[in-house]
């Protein structure tokens, strides 16, 4: 951590906060506390300065407008390139991941990513919406994912990044494969409040941004019976 | 609101089905006798099967059933039911009032409901947002009212930028028809102007503002002109970009009452909870105004509705006195808490089409009011709202069946707060209260 307050930034919560996005802060704060961290939330609106030195940023989803106001206003501010350079963990959900990449469609226009991933996203045959599942990238250690997407953007992935997972329901990035990650930085299809679901993986950015190896466990029960009963929706919706 | 400015003939002569087409009057019997027979077969209050036979029988049918009639169309994202319902209360000083008051607020249920009222001089109408244009084009309104527009089931409905888009081209094909709309709401202002009348300091003729509050404010800090941001001070916003702002509202709430164009204050003794609804009384007052209504006649109207399609129903179960909530999406939510009394609660989700598939909204709501007071969940999705709740540091209790959550309170007061189809289903185990 750079300091000794975990520092989150939610990224333009004005412009990309459609799908109850706040929730990633929120789960991201609690658990942070539980392991004994004091935790600091900024949420920055896209008329101020980005904070350069903040732990992990978040981006959420949103509608096209103001996807493509948000990217122009990131890429004029400048600020998340340095943080990114400086190793902070950044986490892009939805419109928010596409616009990690180099490039995106919005109005039907081709519009500029910030380029911090090898990605990029062009619009798909139809809309995606629905459950979303995968199997997470086995280097990361997670257990499965569980979503719910709701786009109409299809990505391509370049050799700088690795999917985050492979499809087992849903679309994701084009069917086979769900989000990306580098280093650091990583971005996912399943919309919203996508920890809510995922708390292992909310777990990974907390340990990418703290350097712990390991985190206290805490009590899942209820995330546990909700992953649960996706996975059998999921299932019975399959079979 | 003088009566020489209201639109259609005056010959409010009765709409017979003599003066209709063959295949309208075959479908319009059609439409009445399924429905009659649906609330028979106990599979429902018939106002949708009805409809949808007529209008297969008859496309045109619902233009047919409106032909004649002094018709108010009331849409929005949220409070269209009750603001319908106290709306026909209002205008039935006038004289009869068909309505589809039982929320059915789609061509179906449309058709289905002027028919089974017959003829009758007036019709007030709840039209789903997305069918708003549609609904236009076949009634041929006399005042279109614009309550909100908010998230609401965003796997399927279309952007809150987009509805506005479509609610203003339906408006702009109609400079005829009498708009009243809410002056607190960005999107619904902008929806409500013409395009050519971007100056909101020139208030369009044929638009009537009315102020209800409004909570809710994340759906609209982007200019749907410019793009630009939209700030707040108080009650007033403007954009920073362009001269889009908050009109001076005509109708207004203050201190229980209302008050009118005029300045002149009623006081509104209501049934119904919360201030959101005194809100929508200003706003029925309005529409019913708009056909000549004056408000000292309508007031007492308004305090005899007491629930509305089993919305604020209160029913004794067990010795708890269960008042139900309907809450479909975060801005209904933090009115529904406003709305209930400090007392055991009992939150039920679901996920079904009708609510939409998606739970993310959740994490729009801060369930935070709800700290101190006992609260259960239920529901096909109890786990997420379980997630929410922890995350938001509201203790709760989980619960299988609405049986076990009323023997789980001690008796007194239950408030039960759902979203649409839990609604229903505890609803229906209340023997579809109304």
């Amino acid at each position: 951590m750079s300091t000794e307050t975990l520092r989150i930034v939610w990224i333009y919560p004005d412009l990309l906060s459609t799908y109850g996005d706040r929730g990633n802060a929120l789960i991201l704060a609690r658990r942070a506390q539980q392991r004994g961290f004091p935790v600091e939330v900024l949420e920055v609106r896209s008329d101020q300065r980005l904070p350069t030195t903040a732990d992990i940023y978040l981006i959420g989803g949103g509608e096209d407008g103001p996807q493509a106001l948000g990217a122009q206003r990131l890429l004029a501010d400048g600020g998340l390139h340095r943080a990114v350079a400086q190793g902070s963990v950044v986490f892009g959900v939805c419109a928010g991941y596409q616009l990690l990449g180099t490039s995106f469609f919005a109005k039907g226009t081709q519009y500029q990513g910030l380029e911090l991933l090898d990605l990029s996203s062009d619009r798909g045959p139809s809309r995606a919406v629905g459950e979303l599942a995968g199997d997470i990238d086995a280097r990361l250690g997670l257990p499965p994912l569980t979503g719910f997407e709701n786009h109409g953007g299809r990505t391509h992935l370049g050799p700088g990044v690795s999917p985050l997972a492979r499809v087992t329901a849903g679309v994701g990035n084009d069917g086979a494969t769900e989000g990306a990650w580098r280093g650091k930085l990583l971005g996912t299809y399943s919309h919203g409040p996508a920890l809510a679901r995922n708390p292992a993986l909310a777990d990974l950015l907390l340990r990418w941004a703290t350097g712990a190896q390991h985190l206290p466990p805490l009590d899942d029960t209820w995330a546990d019976r909700l992953r649960a009963e996706r996975r059998t929706a999921v299932a019975t919706a399959r079979a | 609101m003088p009566i020489s400015r209201v639109r259609w003939s005056g010959n409010l002569a009765r709409v017979t089905d003599a003066k209709m087409p063959l295949r309208a009057k075959v479908a319009s019997s059609v439409s009445r006798t399924a429905a009659a027979l649906s609330r028979a077969a106990g599979r429902g209050d018939g106002s949708v099967i009805g409809g949808w036979l007529g209008l297969k029988i008859d496309p045109e049918l619902l233009a047919h059933l409106s032909a004649g009639r002094a018709i108010a169309l009331i849409s929005g994202t949220n409070g269209k039911t009750t603001t319908t319902r106290l709306a026909a209360a209002a205008v039935g000083v006038l004289g009869r009032v068909a309505t589809n008051s039982f929320g059915a607020n789609m061509p179906t249920g449309h058709t289905s409901a002027l028919a089974k009222a017959g003829s009758t001089p007036y019709a007030v109408l709840e039209v789903d947002e997305h069918y708003l244009a549609q609904v236009i084009e076949a009634t041929d309104p006399h005042v279109v009212a614009l309550l909100n527009l908010s998230r609401d089931q965003l796997d399927r409905a279309k952007e809150v930028a987009m509805m506005a888009q479509l609610w203003r081209a339906a408006l702009a094909r109609h400079p005829d028809i009498r708009v009243v709309a809410n002056a607190d709401d960005p999107m619904v202002v902008w929806a409500a102007t013409p395009p050519a009348s971007h100056d909101q300091r020139i208030t369009p003729p044929h638009v009537t503002w009315f102020s209800a509050g409004q909570r809710w404010h994340d759906d609209s800090w982007v200019c749907p002109e410019c793009g630009s941001t939209i700030q707040r001070s108080g009650e007033q916003w403007w954009c920073t970009g362009c001269p889009l702002r908050r009109p001076e509202p005509q109708w207004t709430v203050d201190d229980e009452g209302v008050v009118d164009p005029t300045g002149a204050w009623y006081k509104v003794k209501l049934q119904l909870p919360g201030k959101v609804n005194v809100g929508n009384a200003a706003t029925a007052l309005a529409v019913a105004a708009e056909f000549g209504v004056r408000p000292f006649d309508a007031v007492p109207r308004l305090g005899d509705v007491t629930s509305v399609a089993g919305r604020y129903a209160q029913v004794v179960r067990e010795g708890r006195t269960v008042r139900l909530l309907l809450a479909k999406n975060p801005a209904s939510w933090l009115e529904a808490f406003d709305m209930a009394d400090e007392a055991p609660t009992l939150l039920s989700i679901n996920a079904r089409d009708p609510d939409g598939l998606d739970t993310s909204w959740l994490f729009d709501v801060d369930f935070a009011p709800l700290r101190g007071r006992l609260v259960l969940i239920t529901g096909d999705r109890a786990y997420d709202l379980a997630v929410r709740l922890e995350i938001n540091d509201v203790p709760f209790q989980y619960v299988r069946t609405f049986d076990e959550a009323v023997r789980a309170v001690p008796p007194g007061r239950l408030e039960v707060i759902a979203n649409y189809t839990a609604f229903q289903d505890i609803r229906a185990e209340l023997d579809r209260v109304n």
